[in-house]
């Protein structure tokens, strides 16, 4: 079922063309720009980037080249009323997936509950054993969470995915919205936008919530990057630099006395807090892959011993995996013993037999994904693909059911993005980014708002052509 | 700070320092070689390739010393790892690796000087551009320079940046001098010619110096007194004594900061003592070559202390 234009929902204009209330502001203001100004601006934005070199690394035949993310200048926006009830319902997600990764680590009660099929972690290469029976420091594991969220009408927002791994984008989320009050600075005084520029400070202080018990005085918290070759390794510097906190690489790192301490110029000091953006597999090469490099060999052990925090904790990337997602409604009500807030996306288990057969006489309409796939790769959008591609992708299936899950093509809301000729709507997401603490948990109103800059596209990973939009979040 | 980002910086601030200084070399060769014969010209090119450490390199790749060949070689070939534009492009790749280290006003000057440098160098650089070329290598240095002036903290960071910035505008001197002195008089009875007189000029010009030393010394131009003001005069920016003055000021900083002086604070006390007091007649009784010599060795077994004393690498 191909989104038709009637169940097209668009967040700034409604059917009959006139501007829904969220967008009411930002329109007045834009009916009196002018157009070639504005075009201007849309070239003044790119250079913006490249200045400030906020860049991802893509690698080609020859040599690592840096590419940016188009970034579209018509902000996405969400009133405070619909941001409210979005954020209730992403905090008792998160609050649950907290609780589930105790749980999984620990009694797991909710497999001896029947609720949850026990294959569904021991087949899943992000369950780590060396987790079970160890509790992180604060009993945080989810210490930061991005929750992709889109939406389908005026009042559906719907999850379409959990990360609890290592979520990426939140420098975008913040340069996004530097750059849009670069360009325009007198709209930021005709609409009134939530701030989201404390992200930073807000992170270090739920980072230092969670520091090791023991320490005294301010923990010292360090950013850990498999360097600059890494592809977010802007983001990486960005939010060192924005925090105060040392950005280390792993050879940067060395296990002494039971501590981790990172080479300075006045010798080895202790380093409380690590917020690692080096996968699990890379983290320890004594515990986990032995050829890398990029980890501090024994901070395992440390870890274990609660000398360190390490955000996320490690094997918390059972909770991305997309068999696990399509149980969250079961498990939000398992462990708050409410109903969720926010719907999943109707997900169709193809290891249940009813569920496959359903997938394979519908596969012309549906969007199959690899429940361990991520970043867009490794799915089928029914609708768009060709015959060949479903009849291939129908062999992959029956041969491994289990491996993947299926859900309708949604009717994506769109938002305006500016175009040569005026404005068009575009398909787009919403990633808000969730801090978990023993203090609690903070959302930041907006997020990154990631947009398929192709007509009619609904793919809006940046790895395959889609961008970025600031995102509002009404301070009304 | 982290023992990798002293690293870091220093070498950032290094790079950036050659890249320029590079760049007058060549600004001061092209203009001996407008001024004077081909032949002439060749001997200039190739006293610049030696400078630089590069002739032996260049030379696998021609064998004449066109002036537009020589500066291609030197500002952007593939064949020549200590390009110019390599250069900055390592300065760049520093300051990435630091960028946590760096204010943004730092890190945008350096971004934006390599995207400018790498699109100016992406093709042959042609001798009327030449000039235009190499004043941009210059420029770009000193918006970062400044930039870092204007907006660092004056901290750890700070002081690792500016010894990195001496130290090799110090090397730099001592080389440009040498050569000179050494290598570029066919012999002795050169001395006083215009063609002697015209390459101290050079030398001059090549540490922009030519406007400073005029001033202080109406009418001179010869080895001694240049080489006193290249070599001993505090007030000259690109001086030897200059440079040293300056390293003393921030290694003393770093021992404040630590607590401790280490071997680099006492490798800088034997280099002092080959500068401090000393008359310029000292130094040519020594020996011009055999001082520059000392001096460079002296010079990089400091950077070898530094890195050593403040963990750069283990």
């Amino acid at each position: 079922m191909t989104a038709s234009d009637q169940d097209k929902f668009d967040e700034m204009h409604m059917p009959d063309g006139s501007v829904r209330e969220a967008y009411q502001g930002y329109n007045d203001w834009l009916e009196q720009q002018d157009q070639g100004w504005m075009r201007r601006k849309a070239f003044e934005a790119e250079s913006f980037f490249r200045k400030t070199g906020i860049t991802f690394n893509v690698y080609g035949e020859d040599d690592a080249e840096e590419r940016l993310i188009p970034f579209d200048q018509v902000p996405r926006i969400i009133t405070g009323g619909e941001w409210r009830k979005l954020s209730r319902g992403i905090e008792q997600r998160v609050r649950a997936l907290n609780a589930f990764m105790h749980d999984l680590y620990h009694r797991q009660e909710i497999i001896r509950s029947g609720r949850l099929p026990e294959r569904l972690f021991r087949d899943n290469a992000a369950w780590l054993p060396q987790m079970v029976g160890f509790t992180p420091p604060g009993g945080v594991y989810t210490h930061i969470v991005g929750i992709d969220l889109v939406r389908t009408g005026p009042d559906e927002f719907m999850v379409l995915e959990d990360n609890a791994r290592t979520p990426s984008g939140v420098s975008y989320m913040l340069e996004n919205r530097e750059t849009m009050m670069a360009m325009f600075p007198e709209l930021f005084s005709k609409v009134k936008v939530c701030d989201v520029s404390d992200y930073p400070r807000k992170l270090a202080k739920s980072l230092a919530a969670c520091a090791p018990e023991g320490v005294e005085g301010n923990p010292s918290i360090a950013v850990l990057t498999p360097g600059i070759y890494n592809s977010a390794y802007y983001e990486h510097a960005f939010l060192a630099d924005q925090m105060g906190a040392e950005l280390v690489e792993g050879s940067d790192l060395r296990v002494i006395d039971g501590k981790v301490h990172m080479r300075t110029t006045v010798g080895f000091k202790p380093v409380d807090v690590i917020y690692r953006r080096v996968d699990d597999e890379f983290l320890d090469p004594l515990t986990f892959n032995p050829s890398s490099v990029l980890g501090v060999p024994g901070i395992m052990d440390v870890y274990r011993a609660g000398n360190v925090t390490i955000a996320n904790a490690p094997g918390t990337g059972v909770a991305d995996d997309k068999a696990i997602y399509s149980f969250m409604p079961e498990i939000v009500e398992f462990y708050t013993g409410e109903k969720p807030l926010l719907p999943n996306v109707e997900t169709f288990r193809c290891a249940d037999p009813d569920a496959l057969k359903y997938v394979l006489d519908n596969l012309a309409e549906l969007v199959v994904k690899e429940v361990h796939g991520s970043g867009g790769y490794g799915m089928l959008i029914g609708p768009t693909a060709s015959r060949k591609e479903i009849a291939e992708f129908r062999h992959k299936l029956e041969a491994r059911p289990e491996n993947y899950i299926a859900q309708p093509t949604l009717s994506l809301s769109t938002c305006p993005i500016f175009t040569k000729k005026g404005l068009a709507p575009r398909h787009v997401d919403l990633r808000p980014f969730v801090l978990c603490s023993p203090e609690g948990v903070t959302i930041t109103p907006g997020g990154l708002t990631r947009v398929a800059l192709k007509k009619g596209s609904l793919v809006v990973n940046s790895s395959q052509g889609g961008g970025t939009k600031d995102s509002w979040v009404l301070d009304d | 700070m982290l023992g990798r980002v002293a690293h870091g910086i220093f070498w950032m601030y290094r790079y950036l320092e050659r890249a320029e200084n590079t760049a007058r070399l060549l600004a001061a060769g092209q203009r001996m070689a407008l001024t004077r014969g081909d032949e002439m010209a060749d001997q200039e090119w190739k006293s610049i390739l030696t400078t630089l450490g590069l002739r032996q390199a260049y030379e696998e790749h021609y064998d004449d010393y066109d002036g537009a060949h020589v500066c291609d070689f030197v500002l952007r070939s593939k064949h020549n790892s200590e390009s110019v534009l390599s250069m900055m492009e390592r300065a760049r790749t520093n300051a990435r690796a630091c960028r946590s280290a760096i204010t943004a006003e730092v890190w945008e000057a350096i971004n934006e000087g390599w995207m400018t440098l790498r699109d100016l160098l992406s093709r042959p650089v042609r001798n009327s551009n030449l000039n235009m070329s190499l004043g941009a290598i210059r420029r770009e240095s000193t918006l970062a320079r400044g930039a870092s002036h204007g907006s660092m903290l004056r901290n750890e960071t700070y002081s690792f940046a500016r010894l990195g910035t001496f130290l090799e505008r110090a090397d730099n001197t001592a080389r440009i001098l040498d050569v000179k002195y050494y290598l570029l008089l066919p012999s002795l009875s050169y001395v006083g010619t215009p063609l002697d007189t015209g390459q101290w000029d050079n030398v001059l010009r090549a540490l922009a110096a030519e406007r400073a030393y005029r001033w202080l010394n109406a009418g001179r131009m010869d080895a001694r007194s240049i080489a006193d003001f290249l070599i001993l005069d505090e007030r000259f920016p690109r001086s030897l004594a200059f440079c040293y003055t300056a390293m003393r000021g921030n290694l003393g900083e770093l021992a404040k900061l630590h607590g401790a002086e280490g071997k680099s604070h006492e490798t800088m006390r034997e280099a002092d003592f080959r500068l401090t007091g000393k008359t310029v007649e000292d130094i040519f009784d020594q020996g011009l070559h055999q001082f520059l010599l000392e001096f460079i060795a002296g010079n990089q077994a400091l950077a070898g202390a530094i890195a050593e004393d403040y963990r750069f690498v283990s």
